[in-house]
């Protein structure tokens, strides 16, 4: 009978469904100045002087090049790839141009027109209200939009580079509080070598009124990317913060090492939210972005609030724990995360949550989905210290599994010495049920519709913690990336 | 506008409808029983495109084409309609969300304009109304945590969205108390009219009081072993399937 046909066919339309194009492959044509390849004491000088960097900066940057030649790269996450070799890559590209621009008529067209094309227009007249954008391209920040309407507030949104020229003092300050130098292997690779990156201040009291945004962009070849991002919520401020990215699509795979800080003093609140689509490699696995990224918030004064939400949809491997160190009395650290994988996808991502103040409160909510032969993995710690008098966590971790072929792996980590703790678990796995897809059929609805229905009902507690036009834009990505996914 | 063949099906190794012949003409409405297990929800879902189950033989038309070699969502599109005896919860997935798409994807089938939201909306209410559910249902998940009564209420709200052809109701009465049956009774009724046909599975001779059957068929062991009119469903209230178990041994050994 077509049974067996039907089956079959399903089959092939579920795989065609995930196998769908990325879309933000191309490359700018564009000339980029980089340094030579190579890690080297030299190549971080070379950064240095390039960028006009402060004394402090340098050496900086040279102890934690010190610090990571010691280090080991860690193999501990439930990842699998061939060595990096850190001497072939380059660790600087920035598309040429004489001086910084000053402002946006003095950025190369061509740059404008590949943020155009990747949905992102800098031009501030075409922008709808309500989102700043820093855009960085290899490295390098392009073009910050908004910044004048953000002065008069007295917040800071520039590129790293810019606030070390214009407000080192802040920066010498902050740098490095919430991640140390040598943190870990790729935070200390990071330090050494971040080319640019954004930093926003909120002064006190002050609501950012519109959402700050950068938005990251992988272009040259066989370059690393490495940026650095610092926000600073001051007493009782409150700030959104977005970040998307792509990259294009090549054969060899690239490396991001980023590392974000944040630090909210008393009262203050950031929200901080991702939207990550770098290149996933093709559906044999080959290239893509390795993406190893440090992000850590540090709620610093009593009552603050630090808010992690990221929706993972790209990049070959991910290795990411966005934290929450809960200093301040009463503060509270938030993660939601959905995470795609697909084709040949590794993810071990997760977050830990670190309770030092009384009455903290921490909640995390994650949501896996692997389709293909992909990988996905949910690495969460929940660390209760002495002190942490009646602190407070609520996890729950969701895997989906779409197809037979994928795996969904959650490791959850305890560490708790304070008996007045109050931990709760909750852990799902679950495949898309055959009956939903078909209640679905019933009244209308084909099984690749069916599927994105279902997925994006399931991610749905993530996405209502993102601003509403990022919502939309995981949702249409989330769907993209489910083309052909199905089996 | 449906006409089954001596539809045999199997799961598995196991052959569940052995013969199948039945004939449902525009404005008409059947009835099917039997006793647990003797294949009536088989029946439904293979009508309704269930993959699970393999059509051995014989043949199935619906307004004249073939049933059989359409995709589940085509028979939607085509419209029929199965009202589930244990409707799926999915999760996340808001009541307005779904109709909405299931409503315009039916509808873009049938070449007709898909509603704007508005539109959508007051359908949504005008509905509702019918079956007597609190608007606040159209912001919940599809099924979740709905209580077993809300559920089957939740299919006859559905299936008057979706306004198909031939709805087949697999027990939807199961589970109700007195007024929501009255209710669901109530809202069939109201949407039936000379162009569509009902098909409804039921242990319960209670429901034909409230919606008057055409026919009344008694589903035993894979085959349809008896058909009558309203009437029949009275004499199987009062002597159960006994006596159709003997016959049908009576008829082996003959
Ligand atoms: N997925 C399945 N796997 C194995 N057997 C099945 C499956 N589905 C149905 N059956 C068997 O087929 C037979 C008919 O089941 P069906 O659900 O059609 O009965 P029914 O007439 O609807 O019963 P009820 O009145 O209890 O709802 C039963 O013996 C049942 O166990
Ligand atoms: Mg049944």
């Amino acid at each position: 009978m077509p049974n067996d046909q039907k089956k079959s066919d399903e089959k092939q339309m579920l795989e065609r469904m995930t196998k769908s194009e990325y879309k933000y492959g191309f490359v700018t044509d564009i000339e980029t100045e980089s340094a030579p390849r190579g890690l080297s004491e030299d190549t971080i000088r070379f950064i240095s002087a390039k960028k006009h960097e402060p004394e402090f900066m340098l050496q900086w940057r040279l102890k934690a090049f010190r610090r990571w030649e010691k280090m080991k790269e860690p193999r501990w996450a439930f990842v699998d790839y061939p060595p990096i070799d850190y001497q072939d890559a380059y660790y600087y590209a920035a598309p040429r141009k004489k001086d910084g621009p000053k402002n946006l008529d003095e950025v190369d067209p061509k740059l404008l027109e590949t943020f155009e094309k990747l949905g992102i227009p800098l031009d501030e007249q075409k922008r709808l209200a309500g989102v700043a954008v820093d855009a960085v391209m290899d490295s390098i920040s392009v073009a910050t939009t908004f910044k004048k309407e953000l002065k008069e507030l007295g917040i800071i949104f520039c590129s790293m580079s810019e606030a070390l020229r214009e407000h080192p003092d802040l920066v010498k300050k902050y740098l490095g509080t919430v991640v140390p130098r040598g943190d870990n292997f790729f935070a200390a690779l990071n330090s050494a070598v971040f080319s640019d990156g954004s930093f926003a201040y909120i002064p006190k009291g002050v609501r950012c009124p519109m959402e700050l945004s950068t938005y990251f962009r992988i272009n040259a070849a066989n370059t690393g990317q490495f940026e650095r991002t610092l926000i600073i919520a001051d007493e009782g401020a409150y700030v959104s913060y977005l970040e998307g990215c792509t990259a294009p699509m090549r054969d060899e795979n690239q490396l991001h090492a980023a590392v974000v800080e944040l630090i909210a003093h008393k009262d203050a609140e950031i929200k901080y939210s991702t939207v990550q689509n770098w290149y996933p490699g093709d559906e044999e696995g080959k290239g893509g972005i390795y993406n190893f990224v440090t992000k850590r918030g540090l709620c610093d004064g009593d009552n603050s609030r630090i808010s992690w939400t990221q929706v993972e949809t790209g990049s070959a491997i991910t290795w990411k724990y966005p934290s929450v160190i809960m200093k301040g009395n009463n503060s509270e650290g938030e993660f939601y995360s959905v995470a795609f994988t697909n084709n040949f996808q590794q993810a071990d991502t997760g977050t830990k949550m670190i309770h030092v103040g009384k009455n903290t409160r921490s909640r995390i909510v994650s949501k896996g989905i692997s389709a293909g032969r992909s990988n996905n993995s949910y690495r969460g710690l929940v660390q209760v210290h002495e002190a942490a008098e009646n602190a407070r966590n609520f996890s729950q971790c969701d895997s989906l599994l779409i197809g037979d072929k994928c795996g969904a792996h959650t490791f959850p980590y305890l560490e708790i010495k304070n008996k007045t703790a109050k931990i709760e678990h909750e852990a799902t796995t679950s495949k898309i049920g055959e009956d939903q897809i078909f209640y679905l059929n019933q009244r209308g609805i084909d099984t690749e519709n069916a599927i994105a229905l279902i997925v994006n009902g399931y991610c749905k507690e993530v996405f209502k913690e993102l601003p509403m036009e990022f919502a939309v834009e995981a949702q249409k990505l989330l769907e993209i990336s489910l083309e052909g996914s199905v089996g | 506008m449906l006409e089954i063949k001596d539809l045999r099906v199997a799961i598995g190794d196991t052959e569940i409808l052995k013969g199948i012949n039945l004939n449902v003409n525009p404005g008409e409405i059947h009835a099917i029983m039997g006793p647990n297990g003797s294949g009536k929800s088989t029946l439904a879902n293979v009508l309704a495109g269930r993959e699970e189950f393999e059509v051995i033989s014989g043949s199935v038309k619906f307004q004249g084409e073939d049933l059989l070699e359409m995709a589940p969502e085509e028979r939607a599109h085509h419209g029929l309609f199965l009202a589930f005896q244990y409707p799926v919860e999915i999760p996340g997935v808001s009541m307005a969300n779904f109709l909405k798409q299931a409503v315009n994807e039916v509808r873009r089938a049938r070449g007709e304009n898909t509603l704007d939201a508005r539109s959508f909306l007051n359908r949504m209410k005008e509905k509702l109304a019918l079956v007597e559910m609190d608007e606040k249902f159209i912001s919940r998940a599809v099924n979740e945590g709905f209580s077993g009564g809300e559920k089957k209420r939740n299919e006859i709200f559905q299936m008057a969205m979706l306004d198909p052809k031939l709805a087949i109701l697999d027990e939807t009465d199961s589970g109700l108390d007195i007024d929501a049956l009255k209710i669901v009774a109530n809202g069939v009724n109201k949407i039936r009219n000379k162009d569509n046909a009902f098909i409804l599975v039921t242990h319960y001779q209670r429901l034909l009081n409230y919606i008057v059957p055409d026919f009344v068929h008694v589903l035993y062991n894979g085959k349809i072993a008896q058909s009558g009119d309203k009437d029949l469903a009275l004499h199987l209230e009062e002597y159960g399937y006994d006596w159709i178990k003997k016959e049908k041994e009576a008829e082996a050994t003959v």
